[in-house]
């Protein structure tokens, strides 16, 4: 009897000294990450105080919002697949030169990964703006009559150059699996370079490459500094029109935000399954 | 042969790709130190006048300062929390495992400006006013650096055999507080400072929470550049060099710790 009861007590006392150092955690996490979604998730359906589904109805209905979805898209999709191709061509480059250049290379990215935001707007528009000497420079050799940085060929520039140096960070750990005799197995064989990275090295960095490709997805679609920055909030992509919608000086909708954020959450959740089913599949396809 | 002009193919892509993403900090840097830089590809002549400007001015000073006790407050908030968290998780419950690595992954899938809605609506009237003052900045960044915070925490943890280390410390004599603070916490002071460092970087480039739930009534060096983008170009560019070197410093320090580990 005597001794359940103290096994009770000490298991009181370890719960006890659980939730004393867990609690704290738990608590600010709960108040600051877990309730604001919670609150927007809910407030998505409610419109003047009844359960509805009218704000995604003016969502579907507002050729303003859809084009906003539109343009994150289209920036975010064109911006991971040219920021993964470069540094594709990067990452492989490499691999194949001495240590030092290469070690010098990476803390260069390294750096420049926090390169972004407002200061990395102001650096284009230096450079790129109207008067910007690179601008300046593509006039005076003839290749371009006009760049506008300010139009979605100059955001598609700026969300370009951040992804970049994330994608190499995500891509050159990946890399390593690539053993450098296989390339001279598949030579001796009588493979062409091309059947070699078609056949071999693809194949094998298929998982890195789709993983990468999501986050620098979701990466472009959550960016918001840059784009306000370069364009004081004029150009139209979804963190814009949320921010909008809650901080504007004209007519505040938070609810209309909110229902917002949750297709947005929803998108970068298929963009996620996407990723998974394709990783499945290529590991399938390893087995085999 | 063919490898000799492999390499200078490789070094040449290297180059080239280096370069583009050199290319807007060079030309800042030079924006920076120019007297008048017009409708011309170089500048006209060189001058420190803009950093001495920017350095006298007591709203940049003031700036700079908040940004700084916010992230710190922020940072060592969660750090102090994270402990004994990650100690419990090791230690007693490593079943948690699962639930933090979910945990650390959301704060990824949900976009800041998703968040600041909530966060907007929840604090700004009601049992918590504090929208528009910089306790949200403290609690949200908290939020902000939670993932690199536990991972590299976690990694110091995995390094040393945390059991063992008890087990030692407390057949000596030691209370658990006592054999923590004693054997586990110094063996982890190298992953809390290179987080520190990275967190820090992280934080000083915040934006989005700043200027949506708090703007210029607490006005960080983020707020502070935004502002002033209409003043000078050559002005806002001192700022941006100003600022990216601080960042380079932070990441060299965190790159040095994370080297002699």
């Amino acid at each position: 009897m005597a001794m359940t009861k103290k096994r009770y007590h000490r298991r009181g006392a370890k719960a006890l000294t659980y939730t004393a150092l867990l609690g704290p955690f738990a608590l600010l996490f709960a108040l600051f990450q877990l309730a604001p979604v919670l609150w927007v998730v809910i407030n998505s359906f409610i419109y003047d105080g009844e359960l509805t589904l009218d704000n995604y109805r003016a969502i579907w209905d507002s050729a303003f919002t859809l084009q906003s979805f539109y343009n994150s898209l289209w920036l975010s999709l064109i911006s991971s697949l040219i920021g993964l191709i470069i540094a594709l061509l990067l990452v492989n480059s490499l691999r194949r030169v001495d240590c030092r250049l290469r070690r010098m290379v990476i803390s260069f990215i390294n750096m420049s990964s926090n390169f972004s935001g407002v200061p990395l707007a102001f650096a284009f528009i230096i450079i790129l703006g109207v008067n910007g000497s690179i601008t300046l420079l593509l006039r005076s050799i003839g290749l371009v009559e006009e760049f506008d940085l300010y139009s979605k060929w100059g955001l598609l520039a700026i969300y370009t150059y951040f992804q970049i140096p994330l994608a190499v960070l995500l891509l050159y750990p990946a890399f390593d699996a690539l053993k450098d005799e296989w390339q001279e197995a598949a030579q001796l064989l009588g493979a062409s370079m091309l059947q070699y990275v078609r056949k071999v090295a693809l194949p094998v960095l298929t998982p890195a490459i789709i993983g990468t490709f999501v986050i620098l997805i979701a990466n472009a679609m959550g960016a918001y500094a840059s784009v306000y920055a370069l364009t004081s909030g004029n150009y139209n992509v979804i963190t814009i029109r949320i921010a909008a919608l809650v901080s504007g000086d004209i007519f505040l909708e938070p609810n209309l935000a909110a229902a917002i954020s949750v297709l947005l959450m929803l998108i970068m959740a298929v963009i996620v399954m996407i990723n998974y089913t394709l990783l499945n599949r290529s590991r399938y396809a390893k087995k085999q | 042969m063919q490898k000799s002009n492999n390499l200078i193919c490789h070094r040449i892509i290297i180059g080239i790709i280096v370069l583009i993403m050199v290319l807007p900090l060079v030309a800042t840097l030079l924006y920076s130190l120019s007297t008048r830089w017009g409708a011309t590809i170089l500048p006209d002549g060189l001058t420190l006048h803009w950093y001495i400007d920017l350095l006298s001015d007591p709203r940049f000073l003031w700036s700079f300062a908040r940004s700084i006790l916010v992230c710190a407050a922020g940072l060592a908030l969660c750090i102090v929390v994270m402990i004994p968290v990650i100690f419990i998780v090791f230690y007693s419950l490593p079943g948690l495992k699962k639930v933090f690595n979910f945990i650390v992954v959301l704060p990824f899938a949900v976009p800041p400006v998703v968040s600041s809605v909530g966060l907007l609506q929840l604090y700004s009237d009601g049992f918590l006013p504090i929208s528009g003052t910089f306790w949200i900045l403290i609690f949200t960044y908290f939020t902000i650096v939670i993932p690199f915070v536990y991972r590299s925490m976690a990694n110091s943890f995995a390094a040393v055999s945390l059991h063992d280390l008890m087990d030692a410390a407390r057949l000596l004599g030691a209370s658990t507080p006592q054999a923590f603070f004693k054997c586990v916490l110094p063996n982890l002071k190298k992953g809390i400072l290179s987080a520190v460092f990275i967190s820090f970087s992280i934080l000083i480039g915040e934006f989005v929470f700043a200027n949506i739930l708090v703007g210029t009534r607490f006005e960080t060096l983020q707020i502070y550049l935004y502002n002033t983008r209409q003043v000078s170009g050559h002005f806002t560019s001192a700022l941006v060099i100003f600022y990216f070197a601080f960042i380079f410093l932070l990441t060299f320090i965190a790159s040095r710790l994370g080297n002699h580990k």
